[in-house]
């Protein structure tokens, strides 16, 4: 009698997975098309900066953070400076503590998925399962975990194929790390069309620059998070002001 | 870099993003809202964040030799115009990176 218990709950338990993999499916597919456009570049980029496959694979697996992925490229690329990685990470990564902040709520109640869900959490999985509406019928929890899943298995794949392909190519890839600021600018550009005031994208870019011109590209990094960080604190009260009109 | 400083950099990055992903549910577990200033600055600081990595993705740059940055100028532009035009970030990224490997590999 339990046995079938057992065996009945765990069918239904299969068919709410099933369910919810077909319900979240659909929601990934762009994301399908542009992490593996991005996956496999970056794959490539990897390979043609002189990394094996392995690098972009486990990278890919770890981090799972896409932009700062290109920037580790550099990292890995320049001298040997933990701490600038892990500041670097951070300010790039910030965002994410936003995310976490919105989701606290959502994320109640999934179980061991909570973790995978965090873990997973990029910018793509993020405006998914914040936004989609999830049928009734179906486990929220297996819905955002198969959201977050797909998501980095296209990633991953992605990434990891340019890096075994990356080798195979023979036409001249000269300029194709421009793909990076191709992407970080579409990225500037779509946060500059979402806001209404653009005293902080054109802080960013000031500050930068004169630190850039300043310091060097060796040593201008830290110096400009900081000179951000403190001005947009300086500036706090006008700009909370601007946001509010 | 040896293997051993790849692997310290590597798991930075991995710490540093696990950090922003994990931190507000280990500093919030119950509804409490986050402080304001912290409210602010994640409202700000993605902008400054974003011009930022434009100037470090193209901070070896030289004005004085090569093309002058003139190909990076030109792509910029066209990622630009291709993004206002159609929105479609993959285009934008495809198209800007294609003109300026033709740039660099046939023309400066």
């Amino acid at each position: 009698m339990k046995t079938q218990l057992k065996q009945v709950s765990g069918k239904r338990e299969r068919q709410a997975i099933k369910k919810a993999f077909l319900a979240a499916f659909p929601h990934t597919i762009p994301i399908f098309a542009g992490f593996w456009f991005l996956g496999l570049t970056y794959g490539i980029y990897m390979n043609v900066s002189g990394f094996s496959f392995w690098y972009p694979m486990l990278m890919s697996l770890t981090i799972f953070a896409g932009s700062v992925e290109f920037v580790a490229v550099n990292l890995l690329l320049g001298a040997f400076n933990p701490l600038q990685a892990f500041t670097m990470t951070l300010m790039i990564n910030a965002r994410h503590l936003f995310y976490g902040i919105s989701m606290l709520e959502t994320f109640k109640g999934t179980g061991w998925k909570k973790f995978y869900l965090i873990f997973g959490m990029c910018d793509e999985s993020f405006s998914i399962n914040y936004t989609a509406k999830i049928p009734k019928d179906v486990d929220k929890g297996w819905f955002m975990f198969f959201v977050t899943f797909l998501n980095h298995f296209y990633w991953f794949s992605g990434s990891t194929l340019g890096g075994i392909f990356g080798s195979l190519i023979h036409f001249n890839t000269e300029g194709l790390s421009f793909v990076m600021t191709a992407m970080f600018v579409v990225i500037f550009l779509e946060q500059w069309l979402k806001d209404k005031k653009h005293k902080s994208s054109l802080l960013g870019l000031g500050i930068s620059l004169l630190s850039l011109l300043a310091f060097g590209s060796e040593n201008f990094l830290i110096p400009s998070m900081l000179a951000i960080l403190g001005v947009l604190t300086l500036l706090r009260k006008p700009l909370e002001k601007e946001e509010t009109i | 870099m040896t293997l051993t400083q790849q692997v310290i950099t590597i798991l930075m990055v991995v710490l540093g993003t696990m950090l922003t992903r994990f931190l507000p549910f280990l500093l919030f577990p119950g509804n409490k809202p986050a402080p304001k200033y912290i409210q602010y600055i994640g409202r700000v600081l993605p902008s400054a964040v974003f011009g930022l990595l434009v100037i470090y993705s193209l901070k070896d740059v030289s004005l004085f030799a090569g093309g002058h940055g003139i190909p990076e100028l030109l792509s910029i532009l066209l990622v630009i115009l291709l993004h206002l035009w159609k929105r479609q970030m993959l285009l934008s990224i495809a198209g800007g990176t294609v003109c300026y490997m033709l740039l660099v590999q046939l023309v400066f």
